[in-house]
């Protein structure tokens, strides 16, 4: 047996491989949250397939939950699907950003996009403000396939596996983002534009639906870019 | 009356749609075109920009509430991972882990 430790070529998150391999923690944590989904679907009469198709095409775990919550205590169906488009609305800006690395044909772009969610595009950010599409879409297609394949075992009844919060894994995601931010600290600009969207989301918590933080937030990245 | 089986399959129908036009916006309208200097200058800051706002809205938020809870240790776990040079996937784990366990005790 061969007991030497196995050494990678490379460490870092770059390539397919790479962003794959960097989201595996994050898939656990997407995979749990996206049972909960399931069960939370089916237990609110969307049956089994709506919210398969839902995780397949909406890929937004927010916007998903806020439109099964809000459909299931009675809000009505507008309000219900209005209540999925702040959270989904940060797909502008976060698309915009990584526009120039998309190549080929609108129809392939349409769909390469799909695979832009907070942590792939989290992941591949090289930090000057530029993407690595190879590792965008090994994180998001890692991420996707987890999302939907945990909403299927939700709705065919994996409420086992019980609350995702009870392992910490809602922990995951802001220690995830919180590394990577880090590496965007080297910039003056990038402190202030990390303060003031910080400051921000944090200050329009109580007085917004979730989302709108966010959102918000993302204004921040004009903090000083009058005076450059 | 709210039809019980038609209202879920509208909303998860319109919702799917309106999220991927919303996240294929960009890269279909404004892909593969080197974007110009002075906007390259917001994309490079709205990542800082919005990691930060992830951070603190996942760590600090609950619903409507500011909140200091288990998952504020869990983020200090992550930071002194940073601190001893551990792995990325390292700190995700370690904030989960503390996390669970400060919820458990």
């Amino acid at each position: 047996m061969n007991l030497r430790p196995w050494a990678g070529p490379k460490r870092s998150a770059s390539g397919f491989r790479g962003g794959a391999r960097a989201s595996i923690p994050l898939c656990i944590a997407v995979g749990a949250f996206g049972v909960s989904f399931g069960v939370l679907a089916r237990a609110n009469g969307f049956g089994v397939l709506a919210p398969i198709v839902m995780s397949l095409t909406t890929f937004t775990g927010a916007s998903q939950f806020a439109t099964v919550s809000v459909l299931s205590d009675g809000g009505g169906l507008g309000a219900a699907v209005l209540a999925a488009i702040p959270p989904a609305s940060r797909y502008l800006p976060i698309g915009l950003s990584v526009a120039p690395v998309f190549a080929g044909s609108r129809l392939s772009r349409f769909f390469q996009a799909q695979m832009v969610i907070d942590e792939s595009w989290a992941v591949a950010n090289r930090g000057d403000g530029s993407f690595d599409l190879a590792t965008l879409l090994g994180a998001g297609i890692a991420l996707y396939v987890s999302w939907v394949a945990g909403t299927a075992i939700g709705v065919f009844g994996g409420d086992f596996l019980g609350d995702p919060n009870a392992l910490g894994l809602d922990a995951a995601f802001p220690a995830l983002f919180f590394v990577l931010l880090l590496s965007q600290l080297k910039t003056r600009q990038g402190v202030a534009a990390a303060l003031a969207g910080g400051a921000i989301a944090l200050a329009l918590v109580p007085f917004t639906k979730a989302g709108v933080p966010i959102i918000a937030a993302s204004l921040a990245c004009f903090a000083g870019w009058w005076r450059r | 009356m709210v039809a019980p089986v038609s209202d879920p399959w509208i909303a998860v129908l319109a919702v799917g749609a309106g999220a991927m036009a919303l996240k294929a916006a960009g890269p279909v309208v404004a892909g593969g075109r080197a974007l110009p200097p002075r906007a390259l200058q917001l994309v490079a800051a709205l990542a800082p920009a919005l990691l930060a706002a992830f951070v603190v809205t996942g760590t600090f938020a609950s619903g409507r509430s500011v909140v200091l809870d288990e998952r504020a240790l869990g983020l200090a776990a992550a930071a002194a991972c940073v601190w001893v040079r551990a792995p990325l996937l390292a700190a995700v784990v370690a904030a989960a882990v503390v996390t669970a366990l400060a919820r458990a005790i």
